[in-house]
């Protein structure tokens, strides 16, 4: 078994893509790391779904504030510039196309960019949240993600076979071993991690791949 | 008219059962009435239907929850069998291994539930407050909750048609209310109370509390007083 990178490192990777000024939502789990990622010297502004803007580090120990979580349940440190309003107004921010950039898990993606991310079907029932809403919403959807589901599967594949989240809204797909962007044409590997070669990483993907020109290691 | 109430209890008790009633709780406690959602169950309507973000996650994980509390939310109402349908965007536990209370009722087909994106379950509540009755979102189009619904296509690009939601009464926490039910929320525990409060025929509030009128600044005021009913105080010993 080749090493595959942790959660940390994807988070790093996909805060690369931040550029200074985004306005920015991140889900739930690995995404909720890349605040912790981006680079000194840029600005990125946060907006939660629990109706905060501009939301800076996380609580310390002891000075957590139940009035002040993101979406994740995170407790957030009160910081001068942040603002809170309603949920119908997050939404408007999210659907009117005020934010740039949404970074979001998923179960499945398909070759054409479609995002399954709500409900494992054997479950019966699911969480759907804001993730609708985000995928149609926000100018750019990243989504960051292990490669493969627990039994190995791969969870890029040709169609969606679980819920659909939202169909071709996907742009980048951040993984624990390869960054794969979403074409016109399909899927184009742009990125390996340490070790892997593209063989390797189509041999974990259910989809062909395009190899990209000057395939590169993963740069964080 | 006199909107201040003296207890939990006396607010709530005309409540009847098959009410439909909005009741905020983002997911944490900050933003729950905890103590109105307390004396509901000790009231027992039946037979609600719940118009909530989730359909409560406090008994099985602590999102939002400062350490070492146990928050109140309307899980118990579930527990208490109360519930016979819930309107909502996030109904289950997070993590398949500790299902709530909710989510074993449903296995055993004792609850409704009307899955609905988040943005859509605030715009069909805000329209609601706002006589709005049905609008188009892009939100759901080409999933399973857009079944069965009208899709129209405006340049270019399809939306789904939603109906808009109302509630016999809302359950809503606030920061401060004036005497005559002017309000203001704090931080994030605003989010779906500010657009709740507006949709429902009687919205009744909890507070940390209720100050003179003058105290709190005409601009600053997140709800104005029309919308709101009832106002109880949060005392010492009551959920926080």
């Amino acid at each position: 078994m080749k090493d595959r990178l942790n959660r940390e490192i994807i988070a790093m990777r996909v805060a690369k893509e931040l550029q200074d000024g985004d306005v920015v939502n991140l889900g739930i789990g690995i995404p909720s790391l890349c605040s912790q990622f981006v680079p000194e010297g840029k600005t990125v502004i946060y907006h939660s779904e629990s109706g905060v803007l501009n939301y800076g580090p996380m609580a310390e120990d002891g000075l957590e504030d139940q009035d002040l979580i993101n979406a994740s349940g995170q407790f957030l440190a009160p910081v001068d510039g942040m603002s809170f309003f309603s949920s119908s107004d997050a939404f408007a921010m999210i659907r009117g196309g005020h934010i740039d950039v949404t970074v979001l898990g998923a179960l499945q993606v398909s070759k054409f960019g479609d995002l399954a991310n709500w409900m494992i079907p054997s479950r019966g029932i699911g969480n759907v949240g804001g993730g609708m809403d985000l995928a149609v919403g926000a100018k750019k959807v990243i989504v960051a993600m292990e490669h493969n589901d627990k039994n190995g599967a791969s969870k890029i594949v040709n169609e969606c076979t679980f819920p659909l989240t939202s169909k071709s809204c996907v742009s980048l797909i951040v993984t624990d071993i390869a960054v794969i962007e979403v074409v016109r044409e399909g899927l184009k590997l742009l990125e390996c991690a340490p070790g892997w070669t593209k063989e390797e990483i189509q041999s974990e993907t259910s989809v062909e791949l395009i190899f990209a020109e000057g395939i590169q290691e993963f740069s964080l | 008219m006199n909107k201040i109430f003296n207890s939990f209890e006396e607010a709530v008790s005309d409540i009847p059962d098959n009410s439909t009633l909005m009741i905020d709780g983002f997911a944490g406690p900050g933003g729950t009435s905890q103590n109105l959602i307390t004396a509901l169950r000790n009231l027992g309507s039946k037979d609600l239907t719940v118009i909530s973000n989730t359909a409560g996650l406090a008994s099985v994980i602590g999102f939002g929850t400062l350490p070492g509390k146990t928050p109140v939310d309307i899980g118990i109402l579930v527990e208490n069998h109360q519930i016979k349908k819930v309107i909502a965007s996030f109904p289950v536990s997070p993590s398949p291994s500790r299902p709530t209370a909710f989510e074993k009722a449903y296995a055993k087909h004792e609850v409704e539930l009307e899955l609905v994106p988040q943005g859509t379950l605030a715009e069909r509540i805000r329209a609601g407050g706002a006589g709005i009755p049905a609008f188009f979102t892009p939100t759901g189009v080409g999933t399973t909750v857009s079944e069965g619904k009208e899709i129209r296509e405006f340049q270019g690009k399809q939306y789904v048609l939603e109906t808009a939601l109302k509630a016999d009464y809302a359950l809503i926490r606030a920061y401060k209310s004036d005497k005559l039910g002017n309000l203001i929320y704090r931080g994030t525990s605003k989010n779906f109370n500010s657009v709740m409060v507006t949709a429902a025929a009687t919205s009744i509030v909890e507070v940390d509390k209720i100050v003179n009128i003058g105290e709190i600044e005409s601009s600053l005021i997140d709800t104005p007083l029309i919308y709101v009913d009832r106002i109880v105080e949060i005392k010492e010993n009551n959920e926080r």
